[in-house]
């Protein structure tokens, strides 16, 4: 039986209700919080700032530390043991080199910029929602970036192509592929492309045909969470 | 040909377009993409004649040579000290640049500048490595003894000093304390208790309300209700360390 209505009643191609804010961490020097449906994310940037341990630090460039985290009681009920697993440690490396490609690190030798992302509730797209408030965080740190990194998973459902998995639809009972991507729209480059499950060369293509329109869209949604921290009845600095 | 797509003095986001047409060129912050200038960084754009350029709203503070900045000891070594300068970055200060007076050879140099003494000091140079090296031989430069610092974004540092240090007198004379304005976001107020207070307020105030017209008038009235009604003296001549 084929999946043409979407377990959360969405439109195929729609994704879940997205809230992004900038500058949510006052610790930090640039932060975010990114919520898709009932995942929600993080980010907090610390940096440049000096590299320890030394071994690690690069005079030709700074370097992108990132550490993905989900809280214990972030899943579906069941407590996870708090602190990095496999899957977070790959998801952190992931998460660094979908971001690498915007930001330009040549002007911090031998420093660090560390990204944190926790995610205190997750319900699918987590590595995706983590890289959208990273982008943010990395923006509002006054990193100096190419672009802003956008982010969301496409895939199949039983043969439907679908934008934004929720948990419901990755765990169906059926054939899923669960395809995250980060795209960099100025440039129109993916900097992150993961697959888990099966799909055809000419679905996949068709598939990110469509989450063009759908990074498209996300990443009005970052600008102007940024923008929105700095608008005061339309007056300016100095 | 070519036209501007972002009005002046707004925000603009990395990656946003800002301006089409070869007539523009890229400044500090901005980056061009085939016919497009496009934003760098998240900042305030800027137009200087044809060049566009993006003014950062945040981002920790990145050493520039002539920059008069407040550092921390960290470090004494054989021929100088280390500092701590609110940034990625330590920076040196060697004897030669510390003062004209004769000093011998091992002599002891905590007697000039001890571990977690703060000095107003001045950046001569930035390598590209960033090491950077620093010199108290200037007007103004100096240990500082008492008071308290405080840390604000250094990209709101201009907005605190003011036009002609206006912003920053206007906190001096309100509160009677000495203050000392860092490029590195590093202040030193030094003042009775309760007054240091005041000022440290006025300050964050300006740093939370920088973007917002009619600044100086709210400060005016802020210091105003703390302190009474303030007097300006007739003409204010600028003192060299809040430059």
């Amino acid at each position: 039986m084929a999946y043409t209505k979407r377990l959360d009643g969405r439109k195929q191609k729609e994704f879940r209700q997205i809230t992004a804010k900038a500058g949510v961490i006052k610790n930090a020097d640039g932060s975010a919080y990114f919520k898709i449906g009932n995942t929600v994310a993080y980010a907090a940037v610390y940096g440049p700032r000096e590299l320890h341990p030394k071994f690690m630090q690069d005079p030709s460039t700074g370097i992108l530390r990132c550490n993905y985290n989900m809280m214990p009681f972030a899943g579906m009920g069941n407590r996870v043991r708090p602190g990095q697993n496999r899957r977070a440690k790959e998801i952190s490396m992931v998460t660094q080199k979908a971001l690498l490609p915007v930001v330009d690190l040549k002007e911090f030798p031998n420093a660090v910029i560390d990204v944190f992302v926790e995610l205190p509730q997750t319900d699918a797209g987590s590595r995706c929602a983590g890289i959208c408030a990273a982008s943010i965080a990395l923006a509002d740190a006054g990193i100096p970036m190419k672009d802003l990194v956008s982010a969301v998973s496409v895939g199949t459902v039983d043969g439907t192509i679908v934008v934004d998995l929720d948990y419901g639809e990755e765990a169906y009972d059926g054939s899923v592929a669960d395809i995250p991507i980060a795209y960099i729209p100025s440039t129109e480059e993916i900097s992150l492309l993961q697959m888990d499950g099966e799909i055809t060369k000419e679905t996949l293509l068709e598939a990110l045909e469509i989450g063009k329109i759908a990074w498209h869209e996300i990443i009005e949604i970052q600008k102007n969470a940024l923008k929105e921290k700095y608008k005061v009845s339309g007056e300016e600095n100095e | 040909m070519g036209n501007l797509l972002v009005e002046e003095r707004t925000v603009v986001v990395p990656g946003e377009k800002i301006a089409e047409g070869l007539d523009y060129l890229p400044a500090n912050g901005a980056y061009r993409k085939d016919d497009f200038i496009l934003a760098g960084r998240l900042g305030l754009l800027i137009m200087d004649g044809r060049a566009v350029k993006i003014i950062p709203l945040s981002g920790r503070y990145m050493p520039k040579r002539n920059d008069v900045i407040i550092g921390k000891v960290i470090d004494v070594t054989i021929s100088g000290w280390r500092f701590e300068i609110n940034c990625a970055y330590s920076a040196m200060l060697s004897m030669k640049d510390a003062t004209s007076d004769f000093i011998a050879r091992g002599a002891d140099l905590t007697q000039f500048f001890n571990l977690d003494d703060m000095v107003v000091v001045k950046i001569v140079n930035v390598t590209s490595q960033k090491l950077v090296d620093l010199t108290t031989k200037g007007p103004g430069l100096r240990k500082l003894y008492g008071g308290r610092i405080v840390l604000v974004n250094c990209n709101k540092v201009p907005r605190i000093i003011g036009k002609q240090g206006s912003m920053v007198s206007l906190i001096k004379n309100a509160t009677g304390c000495k203050i000392i304005v860092g490029q590195n976001g590093a202040i030193w107020i030094d003042g009775e208790p309760k007054n240091e207070v005041i000022a440290i307020e006025a300050i964050r105030k300006i740093e939370q309300e920088s973007h917002i017209s009619g600044l100086t008038d709210r400060v005016t009235e802020y210091l105003e209700s703390k302190c009474g009604k303030i007097q300006m003296p007739a003409q204010e001549e600028q003192p060299q360390e809040e430059q």
